[in-house]
């Protein structure tokens, strides 16, 4: 039972993931005035890029080609550890969140070393602009994760997110738990590549900081990243709903369906913040990345008080 | 009108072309930097090519105060003191006389070519400059442990025109940015010569194509002062509507763009649509949005019956409400304010020295305005105030747009309530030989000169063309040095110069 519940729900990260972005692509065009694209574009996306060749430049070696591999390797082993909707994720043992962290470590180290391998001036000023950012987002996430950590008295993610519930938000842990989700909300921003910290949608190479790392991916390695970014923020996500709002209904299909929900209305924000907001001038961002972690370690102090 | 050797005349005044002559070019050198040291802004300066092979070095010095140009000139062959050693002003000139005459200015800065001209365009010169091969050129360069160098262009992500810039840059700022365009040269102002043709005025109205009416109004204007011809009263006001619009569309256009590029949604959207109606509205004027076809030498080529002002003024009203809730968002919004401050400034004495002229020298607090300062058509009966603020950066360069889009769309209405009747088109005669005249006009983008002469066939045998970008693209390399590497795109934007206008 553990195992199916497990397998269903990456069964349906795989699937539902590039929805998050019809949402908040179709969000931004509500705003705009817009009617947005189809809601199968991403995967329609996806799909053209799997039936292209890919373009290797003569100057990158065999890192090049391990960038997306590992990127998508490392996010998929993540997803398997992540829960949803209160139910217990495919694997668990204690101590699984600082896996999870290192593992979106892993993909990000092999897609800047990538980056760096194509000898571009764009792309090593994206992964310096990358290493630097998610070195700052990166405590503030392993902080959340142990408060929350301490809050439930669970050390694995599985056990963390069963003892989060709708009841929690009233106990002595609530303010902490309110900190704790604004500050996985600005990770989830940062590492998703989402305004205010980065725009997807420009096309100026020079203030692109996500984007201007895969300029030289084609293909079926694009569409790998492409999905991993995807799967990634299905991921972060997860973890944020599973904190900010632990709706408990009794039955384990109504909490998974809230859990589905509860990922969209997380798309929607975002869509919402993207058109009610410019993007921070990049010497801003480690301050905002910054004022996350001191949320966190905030959080930390009021659980373990 | 003679002072012992230059002309003083006023925008748009036919003279002889001899009679600015001064006797060599150390006195043209000094009589060029006296002007520019009394308050003078050189507006052109070029070689003009006279018969068996002499050039005729020319400059025209603008005095913003006065309202009068002043001319010098004198023969030059093949080399001469560069003025830009002692006048920044002059840098960018002397590089374009130096690539289209083989004329070297000797002691200049930075001598290369500003554009890189093919087979067809080249000048008549031996010794062209110009390299052979698009793209390679010297490039200032920096050497250091914590310098790399960031080349951006000439193919960009986006669909915009090709220009290359290359940055100096430790970590995340700039120490120093070049520009090198010159990938859009089409031989524009060869093509002019022998003429006024059949063809001629399509090459004005595309020498930058968002400013069609800006630059065949100039040149109208130049062909009106050397072949003596009227414009009626209505043709002016046709004109002026035109110009305007043109104004009031492409500054709506950028202040959406401004937004967008700092990532900020909504006055993008509402801007880009905006900008679509106002370009209708010179479809009205003329069934062209871009007002191709419309100004014409002696006048306008349509006229307005009742039916379309009462439509423009429907339409005008619409706009002008749409445009300020859509501007207003970009002021109240704290986000988009944080980046606009502060970034890519000038200061107002950079501004006077390198010669910036339009919304960006109007943004340093710089009220230089050829509208005004240099009255021409419907502007000496009808003033439009100068719009100026003092920060010189990013939000000074959108904030001047607003104004602008404010005066101008409410002269557009005070026009259409008093058109004046009339006929809208004067024949044009032949243009006088040997003569030469200075068409100033305010584009959306600053003052557009237009340089003209004739030879004794009564045909052009010089002109010149300078867009308001060919003076505003040093302002921007110099708007960028101490910032950020990834304002740059910001910066540009708020500038927003022409690629085609500079490589003609």
């Amino acid at each position: 039972m553990l195992a199916i519940s497990g397998i269903v729900q990456i069964v349906l990260a795989l699937v539902l993931a590039p929805l998050l972005q019809s949402i908040i692509n179709r969000t931004k065009a509500v705003f705009a005035g817009r009617r947005g694209q189809p809601w199968l574009q991403p995967y329609r996306e996806l799909w053209k890029l799997v039936q292209k060749g890919t373009v290797y430049s003569r100057t990158t070696t065999a890192v090049f080609v391990a960038g997306p591999i590992v990127g998508i390797a490392a996010v998929g082993l993540a997803l398997a550890l992540v829960p949803i909707g209160g139910w217990p994720a495919l694997l668990s043992f204690p101590g699984d969140f600082l896996l999870v962290a290192y593992l979106l470590g892993v993909g990000r180290f092999f897609l800047v070393s990538a980056a760096l391998d194509t000898g571009s001036s764009f792309e090593g000023m994206g992964a310096s602009r990358e290493v630097l950012f998610s070195a700052l987002a990166e405590p503030a996430l392993l902080l959340s994760l142990t408060a929350l950590a301490a809050a439930s008295h669970s050390a694995s993610l599985t056990g963390i997110y069963a003892a989060i519930d709708s009841g929690m938000p009233a106990t002595a842990a609530g303010p902490a738990i309110f900190l704790i989700t604004g500050a996985m909300f600005v990770v989830f921003l940062a590492e998703n590549a989402r305004i205010p910290v980065d725009d997807p949608n420009t096309h100026l190479e020079l203030t692109m900081i996500h984007e201007v790392m895969v300029l030289d991916h084609s293909g079926p390695d694009f569409a790998l990243i492409q999905y991993a970014a995807q799967l990634k923020m299905w991921l972060l996500g997860s973890l944020l709903l599973g904190a900010a709002a632990p709706f408990r209904f009794g039955s384990a299909w109504l909490d998974l369906l809230a859990g589905l929900v509860g990922l969209g209305a997380i798309a929607v924000l975002v869509g919402i913040v993207e058109s009610s907001m410019a993007r921070l001038r990049l010497v801003r961002v480690p301050q905002f990345l910054i004022a996350a972690s001191i949320l966190s370690i905030v959080a930390l102090f009021l659980v373990m008080r | 009108m003679l002072h012992d050797q230059y002309v003083t005349v006023h925008n748009s005044q036919a003279f002889d072309c001899d009679e600015s002559l001064l006797p060599d070019l150390e006195r043209f050198r000094q009589a060029v930097l006296e002007a520019v040291a009394k308050g003078g802004r050189i507006a052109a300066l070029s070689a003009r090519p006279v018969n068996d092979g002499d050039s005729r070095i020319v400059a025209v010095v603008a005095f913003d105060a006065e309202g009068v140009l002043q001319v010098f000139s004198s023969p030059v062959a093949g080399e001469y003191p560069a003025i830009a050693a002692d006048c920044p002003q002059a840098h960018w000139f002397e590089r374009d006389l130096w690539e289209q005459r083989g004329i070297v200015p000797l002691g200049h800065p930075w001598l290369k070519p500003i554009r890189f001209s093919h087979a067809c365009s080249r000048g008549e010169a031996a010794d062209d400059p110009s390299p052979a091969t698009c793209g390679v050129t010297d490039f200032f360069s920096m050497s250091g442990e914590e310098v790399h160098e960031v080349a951006v262009g000439p193919v960009h992500a986006g669909i915009i025109e090709p220009g290359h810039f290359r940055f100096q840059c430790q970590g995340e700022s700039v120490y120093h940015l070049e520009i090198s365009l010159g990938y859009q040269h089409r031989g524009i102002e060869r093509a002019m010569l022998g003429g006024p043709a059949v063809r001629t005025i399509h090459y004005v109205e595309t020498a930058s194509g968002d400013t069609s009416i800006g630059h065949a109004m100039a040149y109208c204007r130049g062909v009106e002062s050397l072949s003596g011809t009227h414009v009626s009263p209505r043709a002016q006001v046709i004109r002026g509507i035109a110009l305007e619009l043109e104004r009031v569309a492409n500054h709506v256009g950028d202040l959406g763009a401004l937004a967008g590029d700092v990532g900020y949604l909504p006055t993008m959207s509402y801007c880009g649509r905006i900008r679509g109606d106002v370009l209708n509205m010179t479809a009205v004027l003329c069934g062209n949005r871009f007002g191709r076809g419309l100004v014409r030498p002696g006048g306008v080529a349509f006229d307005l019956d009742d039916e379309a002002v009462r439509q423009l003024t429907r339409r005008l009203k619409s706009a002008a409400k749409d445009t300020r809730v859509a501007v207003d968002l970009l002021w109240e919004s704290p986000s988009v304010m944080a980046r606009f401050d502060r970034t890519g400034a000038l200061s107002p004495e950079l501004c006077n020295e390198i010669g910036l002229v339009g919304p960006a020298a109007r943004a340093c607090g710089v009220p230089r305005d050829v509208r005004r300062d240099f009255p021409f058509g419907i502007f000496r009966f009808a003033q439009i105030p100068v719009s100026t603020w003092d920060s010189g950066d990013v939000f000074g360069r959108a904030y001047v747009r607003w104004l602008e889009i404010q005066r101008s769309l409410a002269f557009i209405q005070e026009q259409l309530d008093a058109l004046p009747p009339g006929q809208i088109l004067s024949p044009v005669g032949a243009l006088a030989p040997n003569r030469f005249s200075v068409a100033l006009t305010e584009g959306w983008r600053g003052e557009i000169c237009h340089v003209l002469s004739t030879g004794p066939d009564g045909k052009f045998d010089w002109y010149k063309i300078f867009d308001p970008s060919f003076h505003n693209w040093f302002g921007l390399a110099m708007a960028l040095r101490n910032q950020q590497i990834s304002d740059f795109p910001l910066c540009n934007k708020s500038f927003n110069l022409s690629y085609c206008g500079h490589d003609l």
